[in-house]
């Protein structure tokens, strides 16, 4: 089991208090916290060895770039890629996928082709298609939902048509906590010559990610979901497809040798790397992925799926609640979007702002979702490594006092 | 501070559940739709004007407590006043939620609009707060340009 009390402790702004009260943080699937270790690393950086890296060839700049590449190395092991070759930094996620869109798809994708997506896809996972979509007359196609709130794939043989070029889905939804098993969808799209991408952003924080057991094409994922900083995200594809493929963005480090006229290339990863990165922090990204496997993802699993227990027993208990997600811990991580009936999800969301517990209230980059549920948004709380029950009976308290708090007319 | 003792305030909480003027003018000579769509908020205004009078307004809204009692307050402050006065209520009360430096006070007619003056400490529900006012003015606007255009 996890020493949670221990692991409050590496992370500083834990100790913060809000209006008096203290902090009790459950917005971990907007970002997660960082502990003490990765802003070290960034001010160590700072202070002791920065430089421009791959460019120089004095000692702060050799320095500088073998601690960035140790990061990749590291993010190599940690999704177990074939090569370093296939793990390309970017800012985050959505440009992750967006590098898919435009290198990949942009020229190999023509007018009649389908993209199979879900009705569970984070706003990043769908503007770059609905983009090429329009551009080049690509046909968008999406898996419905259960009513249980899981992938519905009594139709996949049906959507997945020899036209279907990609097919780009979420690990784990952001909204409503879903862990979708992709195995036989990736099984089915291949067989008919379709590519598979995986936005692995909330699913990276909660389970073990092993890309040549899921046996997708392009994985995407950020690092400040992981307790690493912001600004820095990864993309991984196979080598033969990225080798295949133009460059996204273009500029310095990047090219291999630039004639007046022309340049040719660099090698994988760099091609798609232009310009300087955000080396501090793909360096401190280091410090993270360290933390996490120094716990371990057995007991982090554990731990959540014990919190995702408690936590829907007691918010199934409360009065005039609405879940948005399942109500069991089978295949199920830990964020959980609720609402209280008649109230806002903003008033809700102020409400419990007020008892020092940070949630999101809002659409969480799912407005298709919300539209399908007809809600314009939910409270979402997602637990961490730093939570535990006590944070849960805090929000419990919070939610009975809502209807008080907004002068409704509580009927019993 | 919280919201129990400000942003919540009585009279927020009572325009919230009972609305004034809601509903729909049929034959408006101004109809107005905004949205607000971080939030989805959603409200279509209504307003029947005599010459430059606005002898009637009322709203048809859906959203949080925030855009629902300030719609509601804004109906009783512009009914039966001029354009020109309502666009200068409108701007003053734009004044009063966007100037931290501007501690705006209405005066007795329209003292229920104070009540909205703690939102502002919440930048992100200020937009709700604002979302009935901007489309009045919009809507007055586009009069304009029509009557100038005529
Ligand atoms: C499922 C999912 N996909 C994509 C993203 C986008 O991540 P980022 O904002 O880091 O690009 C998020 C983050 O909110 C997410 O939860």
């Amino acid at each position: 089991m996890l020493d949670v009390k221990k692991i409050k402790r590496d992370f500083p702004i834990l100790n913060h208090y809000i209006d008096g009260k203290p902090l009790v943080y459950l917005d971990n699937a907007a970002t997660t916290q960082k502990p003490k270790v990765v802003i070290d690393a960034i001010s160590n950086f700072y202070e002791n060895y920065n430089a421009n890296i791959h460019r120089g060839i004095h000692t702060l700049s050799q320095k500088a770039t073998i601690a960035y590449e140790e990061t990749r190395l590291n993010v190599q092991k940690f999704i177990n890629a074939k090569s370093y070759q296939e793990i390309i930094f970017t800012r985050n996620t959505t440009e992750s996928i967006n590098l898919v869109a435009y290198s990949w798809a942009r020229h190999n994708l023509k007018a009649g082709d389908e993209i199979l997506l879900s009705q569970m896809e984070h706003h990043a996972n769908l503007i770059p298609w609905y983009e090429l979509a329009k551009e080049k007359q690509i046909t968008l196609k999406y898996i419905p939902l259960t009513n249980d709130f899981r992938l519905d794939l009594s139709n996949i043989d049906n959507l997945l048509t020899p036209q279907t070029k990609l097919v780009s889905l979420t690990l784990m939804s952001n909204v409503l906590g879903t862990i979708n098993d992709l195995t036989s969808i990736i099984q089915k799209a291949h067989a008919l010559g379709a590519l598979v991408l995986i936005d692995a952003a909330q699913a990276i924080a909660h389970m073990p990610i092993d890309v040549q057991k899921l046996n997708c094409d392009f994985l995407a994922f950020s690092f400040h979901k992981i307790l690493g900083p912001t600004g820095v995200g990864v993309l991984w594809g196979r080598q033969k497809l990225l080798t295949d493929m133009p460059p996204f963005l273009t500029g310095g480090n990047m090219i291999a040798s630039v004639y007046t006229d022309r340049a040719t290339f660099n090698e994988l990863p760099y091609k798609f790397e232009a310009g300087t990165p955000d080396i501090a922090n793909v360096i401190a990204s280091n410090e993270a992925l360290n933390y996490l496997n120094a716990i371990g993802y057995a007991d982090i699993m554990a731990h959540e799926k014990c919190l995702t227990a408690y936590a829907l027993d007691i918010l199934v208990k409360q009065e005039n609640i609405i879940l948005y997600g399942p109500n069991n811990t089978i295949n199920r991580g830990s964020v959980i979007s609720f609402n209280l009936n008649q109230i806002h999800p903003h008033d809700l969301g102020q409400v419990i702002n007020d008892s020092g517990i940070a949630v999101r209230a809002g659409h969480h980059c799912c407005q298709p979702l919300m539209r399908q549920f007809n809600i314009t948004g939910t409270i979402r709380a997602s637990l961490y490594i730093y939570n535990d029950e006590a944070d849960i009976d805090i929000l419990a308290k919070t939610l009975q006092s809502a209807y008080k708090v907004m002068g409704h007319v509580v009927t019993r | 501070m919280s919201l129990q003792d400000e942003l919540y305030k009585e009279t927020i909480l009572d325009h919230y559940h009972c609305p004034r003027n809601h509903g729909v003018i049929s034959g408006a000579t101004l109809k107005q739709e905004g949205t607000n769509p971080l939030c989805g908020d959603e409200l279509t205004l209504y307003i029947k004007l005599n010459n430059d009078t606005i002898e009637d307004i009322k709203i048809e809204a859906k959203g949080c407590s925030i855009s629902m009692a300030s719609s509601s307050m804004m109906t009783e402050a512009i009914i039966g006043q001029k354009i020109k006065n309502a666009q200068i209520i409108a701007h003053n009360f734009k004044d009063m939620m966007l100037n931290k430096g501007n501690d705006y006070v209405f005066n007795e007619t329209n003292e229920d609009l104070n009540s909205l003056n703690g939102v502002k400490k919440y930048p992100v529900r200020i937009k709700c707060a604002l979302l009935a006012w901007n489309t009045l003015l919009q809507s007055l606007e586009k009069d304009e340009a029509k009557a100038q255009g005529e």
